[in-house]
């Protein structure tokens, strides 16, 4: 241990230009050696992040694609992006509730609830599509602070509140829908056109290419005050390399939806909730509280945060989010109904979430979970439905995979103990 | 010297069990304070009433000599008191730079300034001499004492003028627990009030200038550090001359003065 000290201390003096990666540890070498040492030791160590998703990804498209050859064309990718995006945004909701350590049952009853309140204002009172939507936004806002009144002031237990949401919440819907309970949204119109708008092929390239510019921004600008405060960072090269990543990726899926019917406003609200709630969790104060409280309640009360301020809010925000889905939804269905986001809605958005890498167990995971989580969801519905299978054959599958992901959450979380990081 | 801090009839009931009976308890700005007392004693829940974790039934708090209310956390924060808890309260999650900043983080409207807090966070560790492998891995990855170190350079990050540790050395071993009493004499030289509750008597007289002690939730002594016996202060602990410990020391020194062996002679 005492020559390790030695290396830190003229690191940490930082006189030795340029600054040098900190030789004792877990700051990785650079270079291609870097990232395979680093990706070996996350392996050893059971912090695998996104792996597991992505390569189950390949999997089951690689699997599809091998049944049917059409589950790879752009239309039906296509659909597949508009038919994840509301039940997505629902999903990011759940991550922040998961990163609390704690659960919301209500969200589907609460999506159908806020649907109902939406079709009825825009379709049977005439309401603007943006009136309305702001009013199924705030009524979901309502509803999260009922939730979280409960929970974070009465200390009721979260599962307790939410479940009696679900029932409680489902049945005003059935009032708020009244006797025929159906309302068809009309085809034309300011909601319909959510999630039936496409942007021309060279918007969604700009907005491909704004997206890169940005991330590569970020990153270098990042880089450069790191250098200049005299801490360790990453050289610029690999800062170009991830955003050559991050550039195939983008640029990849637009040219494919382009080839369909261009790039959908829907995922576009989905990915941009996905990436404005990441960058409140990881660069804001409010981010750091909440996973702060989901990590360790009591340290972050006697720091000095609002524990129940923090849970209050996040309840808000996740049916806030699911209201967001209940409109998506809504508006791409053209029609609320008694059974709307009363179907696999809430089941989806929280395995989406585990799946995707949120831990159950709190203070662990990322909006993007709900983004890959839901990406293998809908896959595995989207492909069953392109074969025909029985529903009683998805319902199983989608049940192995939830399995197979907790069970990953599980063994990960252990892997992470042995190692010193849990 | 006028004292920053000065408690007065402080009691504290948990259900049948009445934990604090009228504690008084001062502290000078530069003067460490040693709170002893037996397990039980109150110990714990006298630091938690001064950080406002737990709210005290009677008695007042008097901060610079003007009555306090400190019914939250944040309220000690923002008077100037930093606690360092025995469970050092750190988020295993979050990294050494997320633990050191938690409750105050550095950034404008909201938003983290990550470099900037990681830069301080650097200085800070140096200054004490912390030796951590990077400010930038999970807490959950740190050894016990690393994360002691932690915890009581968070305590100073926000220029507190009274310093609560509880049990600070009760965990490390012997060349860390040199640099905490060095730490805390570092403190009493930048002026800063200390209260330090400790069960080694050795380290208590090794940086503490007085001594207070609890006895049953109730004071059982105030002595100044240069004028009290170790015996003394044990048998103010304990709360008589006739106890175990009393009777064994007794017994232990009448085999070379024999005539202080009267003790054990009346016993007899």
């Amino acid at each position: 241990m005492s020559g390790a000290v030695g290396g830190e201390a003229s690191n940490l003096g930082g006189a030795t230009p340029p600054p040098a990666v900190d030789p004792r540890l877990l700051v990785r070498e650079s270079g291609i050696r870097g990232y395979v040492d680093d990706f070996r030791r996350r392996l050893q160590g059971g912090d695998l992040g996104a792996l597991p998703v992505a390569i189950g990804l390949v999997v089951i498209w690689a699997t599809f694609y091998g049944f049917n050859h059409n589950f790879l064309t752009p239309q039906n990718l296509s659909n597949l992006a508009l038919q994840i995006a509301s039940n997505g945004t629902m999903s990011v909701g759940i991550v922040l509730v998961l990163l609390l350590g704690e659960i919301d049952l209500s969200v589907g009853s609460v999506s159908g609830l806020t649907g109902a309140v939406l079709a009825v204002l825009n379709v049977n009172q005439g309401m603007s599509a943006g009136v309305a939507i702001l009013a199924a936004l705030a009524a979901g806002a309502v509803v999260g602070a009922i939730h979280g009144f409960f929970f974070s002031r009465v200390g009721v237990p979260s599962f307790v509140v939410t479940l009696a949401g679900l029932i409680g919440w489902q049945g005003l819907q059935l009032y708020v829908l009244g006797k025929e309970g159906t309302i068809n949204i009309p085809y034309e119109g300011g909601v319909a056109a959510l999630t039936h708008t496409f942007f021309p092929p060279a918007i969604g390239y700009a907005v491909g290419a704004a997206v890169v510019f940005l991330y590569l921004a970020f990153d270098v600008s990042a880089s450069r005050r790191r250098v200049k405060a005299g801490l360790p960072s990453r050289p610029v090269s690999e800062a170009i390399v991830r955003a050559l990543l991050v550039a195939v990726a983008v640029f990849v899926s637009i040219y494919v939806l382009n080839e369909a019917e261009g790039l959908p406003l829907a995922l576009v609200i989905f990915v941009g909730f996905v990436a404005v709630f990441d960058w409140i969790l990881r660069r804001t104060r409010y981010g750091r509280m909440i996973f702060a409280v989901g990590g360790n309640a009591e340290a972050a009360r006697r720091a000095g945060i609002d524990v129940r301020m923090v849970r209050l809010s996040v309840y808000i925000l996740a049916a806030v989010m699911a209201a967001a889905g209940g409109v998506l939804a809504g508006s791409r269905l053209f029609a609320v109904n008694q059974s709307s986001g009363g179907n696999n809605e809430l089941l989806n958005a929280i395995a989406a979430a585990v799946i995707g890498g949120t831990s159950l167990f709190g203070g662990r995971g990322s909006t993007y979970s709900a983004l890959l989580g839901m990406l293998v969801i809908g896959s595995i519905s989207n492909g069953m439905y392109l074969l025909q299978l029985d529903s009683s054959v998805q319902f199983m599958i989608t049940g192995s995979v939830l399995l197979a992901a907790v069970v990953i959450d599980s063994l990960s979380r252990r892997g992470r103990q042995s190692s010193g990081r849990a | 010297m006028t004292n920053v801090l000065e408690l007065r009839g402080i009691s504290k009931r948990f259900g049948a069990v009445q934990a604090l009976t009228e504690v008084d308890l001062d502290v000078a700005p530069g003067e460490v304070v040693a709170l002893v007392g037996d397990n039980g004693a109150g110990k714990s829940t006298l630091i938690k009433v001064i950080s406002g974790v737990i709210s005290p039934d009677e008695g007042t708090i008097r901060w610079d000599g003007k009555p306090v209310v400190i019914t939250r956390p944040h309220d000690a924060q923002t008077l100037g008191i930093a606690t360092v808890f025995q469970d050092l309260a750190l988020c295993d999650n979050l990294d050494v730079v997320g633990n050191l900043f938690l409750g105050r983080e550095l950034g404008s409207g909201g938003v983290l300034d990550e470099i900037e807090m990681e830069k301080r966070a650097r200085e800070l560790l140096r200054t004490l001499s912390v030796k951590i492998p990077s400010v930038r891995i999970a807490i959950a990855s740190l050894s016990g004492g690393q994360r002691q170190s932690v915890a009581i350079a968070r305590a100073l990050l926000g220029q507190p003028k009274v310093v609560l540790l509880d049990e600070p050395t009760a965990a490390l071993g012997v060349e860390q627990t040199a640099q905490v009493l060095d730490l805390i004499e570092r403190l009493r030289e930048q002026h800063l009030g200390v209260i330090l509750i400790s069960h080694n008597l050795a380290d208590v007289r090794a940086v503490a200038d007085r001594v207070v002690v609890l006895r049953l939730g109730k004071n059982g002594g105030d002595f100044r550090v240069d004028e009290v016996s170790h015996e003394q202060i044990v048998a103010a602990i304990t709360g008589a001359q006739d106890n175990v410990v009393a009777r064994r020391q007794a017994r232990t020194v009448a085999h070379g003065h024999p005539s202080s062996g009267a003790i054990e002679g009346a016993k007899a």
